[in-house]
C-alpha cells in the first residue's frame, strides 16, 4: 500500500456506473455554471428587476453547485487529501448556501407569484380599456359622422337634397342595409314612401297612420325598435331568414306658424315623417345605443332643415308673387299716366278750339245787341247770347272738373279778409234775392279770424254756388248764412265718421252754413246731387239752368280745401242746408301786429260812432239789465234801461238809434214791444233798429225774432268785443252780423 | 310792498282756482273788463245786486215748492230768472245747476226738484263767499296801497 494520504472512493470502482454518474456530474457542472451566466446576461438584459441581490444569492449558490459537482469528478478516483478536503469544504457551503437560499425562497415565492397575478390583472385591464377605447373612437367616428350629416343637410335649402342626403350618410354610417323615408299624404291618413337609400323607383307603397306600429313610433320621440315585419319594414327583397333589426323614428314636419317667439314649437297637431333603418340582414348586429341616439339626432336635424326650406321656399314664392305684382302695377300706371296725358293733351287743344269760337259768339252777340234790333230780333239774339254765356260756363266747367279729378288743380292760396269775402258774396246774390223777395241774412262769428290764408276765389266760387242754389229754389222766405269756426266735437259728423279734422296752431276750420226757406229735397235724392250732370230736382222749373255741374265741382273744391259739404234737408218742402266746412291758414305772429294795428285803427273809427249813441234796453231780469247796461255804457252808448215792456213802449223816441230786447222774458212778450215800437214810428227813417238778446240760441226764437222785424239776436251772455262787433255791424248793415 | 306783493300773489292764486274748479267763468272776466275810473265799484255793485235777487229768487223757489199743489211753471219761471241772472254774473256752477233745475221741471219731477233746490243752494253760498272772500282780498290789496292785478283766466 501506498501511504498517500489519498481518499478511496467510498464505492467500488464499478466502471461502466462510475462512467455514468463521471459523465452526469461533468454535465450537472457544466450547466450549474452556464445558468448563472445566463442569468446574468438577461437580468442585464433586462432592465426590470427588483430582486438582483436573490440573483447573486443564486447565483453563488448555483456556483457552489456546480463547483461541487466538478470537484467530485475527482472523487471518481484516487485522489489526495487535498481535493478531498476542497470537495468537503465546497460541499459544506454549498449546503449553507442552499439552506440559505431555500430559507429565502420561502420568503421571495409568493412576492414574485403575486407579482404574476398582478401582472395578469393589468393585462386584463389593459384590454378591457383597449375595447372601450375602440367603442369610444367609434362614437367619435359617429359623432363626426352626425356633424358632417348635420352640415350637409343644414347647408341646402332644398328639400330633396336634405332628405337624400340624410339617407346616404346615415346608411353609411350606420352601416345599414336600407333607410326609408314615409312622408304623410295630404290628408295625413296615409304614409307613403318617399324616399329610400338603395330600393329603385319608391312610388306608389301607401301605409295607413294609424297603424299600431306606427302610433307608437309617433308618441315618442326616440328611437324605436319596431318588427322587421311590420309594413314599414317591408322593403327588402323577401328570402332572407335573419332580417337585421329595424328601427323607426319620427320626424316632426314644422311649419311656420309652429314656431311661437319664446318657446320650442309646441307638438300638438303635428304630421309627422316615418324615417326606417334596417341592418344589414344576417348580420347579427344589434342596434346599440348610441347609434339609437345618433338616429334621435339626426331626425331632429331634419325637422328643423325641413322646416327651414319649406320657410325659404314660402319666402320666395311670397317674393316671386310680389315682383309679379309691382310689374302689373307698373304697367298699369304708365298705362294710367298715359290715358290721362292723352287726355289732357285733348281737353287742352278742345278747349282752346272751343273757347275760340264761343268768345266770337259772344263778343259778337253783345255787339249786336248794341245796335238796332226789332223786338224779336232782340229776344233772338238775348237768347243766343244765354245759351252762349251757359256754353262758355259749361265748357270752363268740364275743363275745371278734369283738372280736378285727376289732381292737377291747385289752389291759389293767399291771404284775404274773410268778411270781405262773405260780403262780396253777398252784395252779388242779393240783387237775385231782392227780386225773388227773399232775405239773405249773414252772421259771421267773432271768433273767426278777420284774415285767412286759403284760395280765395275758389272759396268765392262755392259760396256764391251754394248760396246761388239756395236762392235758385226758394220761392219765397230767405236764406239765411252763417260762419263761424268748428269746434272739434261738431266737426265730427255722424254721417261722415271717417271726418276727422284737427285744428292746429297754424290752422282752424271754418264751417259755414246756407239755411234755405226753399222746396227742399226728398232725403234718397240728395246723394244725386253731386254727381255729375245730374238735374236732382225731377220738377225743376224752367228758370232752373244748373248744369248739373255746380255742387260737383264745389264739393271737389270743398274736398281739395281738406274739408266736407253735405246737404241736409227734412223733406220736399221743408228747405234745405248745405253745410260746408274748409280749412283755412292762420296768418303767421308776425302778420298780427300790423292786423291789429288795421283792426284798432278801423275800431277809432267805429268807436267815435257809439259815444253818445242813445239805446233803449228792456230787460226784467235785474242783473242782467245791470249787466247790459253796464256793457253798453262802457262802450260809450247812452244808455235807457226799463223793465217792462209798456214803459218800453213810452219812452222810445226816434232818437234812439237801437232798442235791446230781452227776449226770454217769461211774462213780457217782446216780439210784441218790437211790433207796437214798429208801429209807433210811421217813418222807417225814424224806427230804431231792434235787437234781441236771448239766451236761447234756437231756430225757433230766431225765427220768430226775424218775421216780427228785429234785426238781429245777439246770444247772452255778450261780450264786451261781441257787443261792440254788433253795434257796429247793425249800425253799417241795417241788419246784424248773428253772434254765436 | 311785501306785503302789497304776498297779497296780489294770494288774490291771483285764489281767482285762478275759482276759473279753474268751474266756479267762475269768461263772463266774469268780461264784467271785470267793464269797470274802469268812471265806474270803479261795478262789479261790487253787480255782485250785490245779484245776491239780494238771488236770495228772493231762492226764497220763492223755496215757497213755490212747499205748496200744496205745485205749480211748475212758476217754478220754472223762478229758475229761469236765476239763470239768467247767474249767466250773466259769470256763475257757471249755479247756471249749470239751473239748467238741470228746469229739466226737472219740465219732468214735473217733485223730489227732484227739492232736491236740486238745496245743491242750488249750496252752490249759491258757495259762490257767494268765494265773492265775498275775493272782494276782502281786493280792499286789502288796496289798503295796502297796491293796485288789484287783473286775471284773465285764458292766461293761467
Amino acid at each position: 500500500m501506498e501511504l498517500c494520504n489519498c481518499i478511496e472512493p467510498p464505492w467500488p470502482a464499478d466502471e461502466l456506473l462510475m462512467k455514468y454518474q463521471y459523465i452526469s456530474d461533468f454535465f450537472i457542472a457544466l450547466a450549474y455554471f452556464s445558468i448563472p451566466l445566463e442569468l446574468i446576461y438577461f437580468v442585464k438584459k433586462s432592465a426590470v428587476f427588483p430582486y438582483r441581490w436573490v440573483l447573486v444569492q443564486f447565483g453563488a449558490f448555483i456556483v457552489l453547485c456546480g463547483a461541487t459537482h466538478l470537484i467530485n469528478l475527482w472523487t471518481f478516483t484516487l485522489h489526495t487529501r487535498t481535493v478531498a478536503v476542497v470537495m468537503t469544504s465546497a460541499k459544506i457551503l454549498t449546503a449553507a448556501v442552499s439552506c440559505a437560499t431555500a430559507l429565502m425562497l420561502v420568503h421571495i415565492i409568493p412576492d414574485l407569484l403575486s407579482v404574476k397575478t398582478r401582472e395578469i390583472f393589468l393585462k386584463n385591464k389593459a384590454a378591457e380599456l383597449d375595447r372601450e377605447m375602440g367603442l369610444i373612437r367609434t362614437q367619435e367616428e359617429t359623432g363626426r359622422h352626425v356633424r358632417m350629416l348635420t352640415h350637409e343637410i343644414r347647408s341646402t335649402l332644398d328639400r330633396h337634397t336634405i332628405l337624400k342626403t340624410t339617407l346616404v350618410e346615415l346608411g353609411s354610417t350606420l352601416g345599414l342595409e336600407e333607410c326609408a323615408l314615409w312622408m304623410p299624404t295630404r290628408t295625413g291618413l296615409e304614409l307613403q314612401l318617399s324616399y329610400t337609400l338603395r330600393h329603385q323607383n319608391p312610388v306608389g307603397f301607401t301605409v295607413p297612420t294609424q297603424l299600431p306600429v306606427i302610433n307608437q313610433v309617433f308618441n315618442t320621440n326616440r328611437a324605436v325598435k319596431i318588427s322587421p315585419s311590420s309594413p314599414v319594414a317591408r322593403l327588402r327583397p323577401t328570402g332572407k331568414y335573419m332580417p337585421g333589426e329595424v328601427v323607426a323614428v319620427r320626424v316632426p314636419l314644422l311649419h311656420l306658424s309652429d314656431f311661437h317667439i319664446h318657446d320650442w314649437p309646441e307638438l300638438s297637431t303635428k304630421r309627422y315623417a316615418l324615417m326606417v333603418l334596417m341592418l344589414p340582414s344576417d348580420s347579427a348586429r344589434q342596434w346599440h345605443v348610441h347609434e339609437l341616439e345618433l338616429v334621435e339626432v339626426v331626425a331632429d336635424q331634419v325637422a328643423v332643415a325641413l322646416s327651414h326650406a319649406a320657410i325659404l321656399e314660402e319666402s320666395m314664392k311670397a317674393r316671386d308673387l310680389l315682383m309679379e305684382q309691382n310689374v302689373a302695377l307698373d304697367h298699369a300706371r304708365r298705362e294710367a299716366e298715359t290715358a290721362v296725358r292723352a287726355r289732357n293733351d285733348f281737353l287742352a287743344v278742345m278747349n282752346h278750339e272751343m273757347r275760340t269760337p264761343m268768345h266770337a259768339i259772344i263778343a259778337l252777340s253783345s255787339l249786336l245787341l248794341e245796335t238796332d234790333l226789332s223786338p224779336e230780333q232782340r229776344l233772338m239774339v238775348e237768347t243766343i247770347l244765354k245759351s252762349s254765356n251757359l256754353l262758355a260756363t259749361l265748357i270752363n266747367d268740364v275743363l275745371d272738373l278734369s283738372r280736378l279729378e285727376d289732381g292737377s288743380l291747385q289752389l291759389e292760396i293767399g291771404t284775404f279778409s274773410l268778411h270781405a269775402l262773405f260780403r262780396e258774396a253777398l252784395n252779388l246774390i242779393r240783387p237775385i234775392a231782392s227780386v225773388k223777395k227773399l232775405y239773405i241774412t249773414m252772421s259771421l262769428s267773432p271768433d273767426l279770424p278777420q284774415y285767412a290764408i286759403g284760395d280765395e276765389k275758389r272759396l268765392m266760387q262755392i259760396i256764391l254756388n251754394v248760396v246761388g242754389n239756395a236762392v235758385k229754389f226758394s220761392k219765397e222766405g230767405g236764406v239765411s248764412v252763417s260762419a263761424f269756426v268748428a269746434k272739434p266735437d261738431s266737426l265730427r259728423d255722424p254721417r261722415t265718421p271717417d271726418f276727422f279734422p284737427i285744428p292746429s296752431d297754424n290752422h282752424f276750420y271754418m264751417r259755414v252754413e246756407v239755411k234755405d226757406t226753399g222746396s227742399g229735397i226728398n232725403p234718397q235724392d240728395i246723394p244725386k246731387l253731386f254727381m255729375k250732370f245730374v238735374h236732382s230736382q225731377p220738377h225743376a222749373t224752367k228758370n232752373s239752368d244748373g248744369s248739373g255741374l255746380g255742387l260737383a265741382i264745389c264739393k271737389r273744391f270743398v274736398n281739395l280745401m281738406e274739408g266736407q259739404l253735405s246737404i241736409e234737408s227734412e223733406g220736399l218742402g221743408k228747405g234745405s242746408t248745405a253745410i260746408f266746412i274748409v280749412k283755412l291758414g292762420i296768418p303767421g305772429r308776425s302778420n298780427e301786429p300790423k292786423l291789429s294795428f288795421v283792426h284798432k285803427g278801423t275800431k277809432n273809427q267805429v268807436k267815435p260812432n257809439f259815444s253818445g249813441l242813445k239805446v233803449v234796453l228792456l230787460d226784467d231780469n235785474s242783473v242782467g239789465r245791470m249787466v247790459t247796461k253796464g256793457l253798453l255804457v262802457h262802450i260809450g252808448c247812452d244808455v235807457l234801461a226799463v223793465s217792462s215792456g209798456d214803459e218800453c213802449i213810452r219812452v222810445v223816441t226816434h232818437e234812439h238809434k237801437v232798442v235791446f230786447l230781452d227776449v226770454s222774458m217769461p211774462g213780457v212778450d217782446s216780439f210784441e214791444v218790437a211790433v207796437k215800437i214798429q208801429e209807433k214810428f210811421s217813418k222807417r227813417v225814424d224806427r230804431p233798429l231792434i235787437v234781441a238778446l236771448t239766451g236761447n240760441n234756437d231756430r225757433m226764437t230766431k225765427e220768430n225774432c226775424r218775421r216780427v222785424g228785429m234785426k238781429g239776436v245777439i246770444l247772452k251772455p255778450v261780450s264786451l268785443d261781441k257787443m261792440r262787433t254788433a253795434l257796429s255791424d247793425i249800425l253799417e248793415h241795417g241788419y246784424l252780423v248773428e253772434s254765436q | 310792498m311785501e306785503i302789497v306783493g304776498q297779497l296780489q300773489k294770494q288774490f291771483v292764486d285764489f281767482t285762478t282756482s275759482l276759473y279753474r274748479e268751474g266756479i267762475l267763468d269768461g263772463q266774469f272776466v268780461e264784467l271785470q273788463k267793464l269797470q274802469d275810473e268812471s265806474t270803479p265799484d261795478f262789479v261790487c255793485e253787480l255782485v250785490s245786486e245779484y245776491f239780494q235777487d238771488s236770495e228772493k229768487i231762492l226764497t220763492n223757489l223755496t215757497t213755490a215748492l212747499q205748496q200744496q199743489v205745485v205749480n211748475f211753471k212758476v217754478v220754472d219761471d223762478h229758475v229761469h230768472q236765476f239763470k239768467g241772472s247767474s249767466s250773466s254774473m259769470g256763475a257757471l256752477r249755479v247756471r249749470n245747476m239751473c239748467i238741470a233745475f228746469k229739466s226737472l221741471c219740465e219732468e214735473k219731477n217733485l223730489d227732484g226738484c227739492l232736491r236740486c233746490l238745496q245743491q242750488l243752494k249750496h252752490e249759491f253760498y258757495l259762490v257767494k263767499n268765494k265773492w265775498e272772500t275775493l272782494f276782502r282780498l281786493e280792499r286789502q290789496i288796496l289798503e295796502a296801497g297796491g293796485a288789484v292785478p287783473f286775471v284773465d283766466y285764458r292766461f293761467y
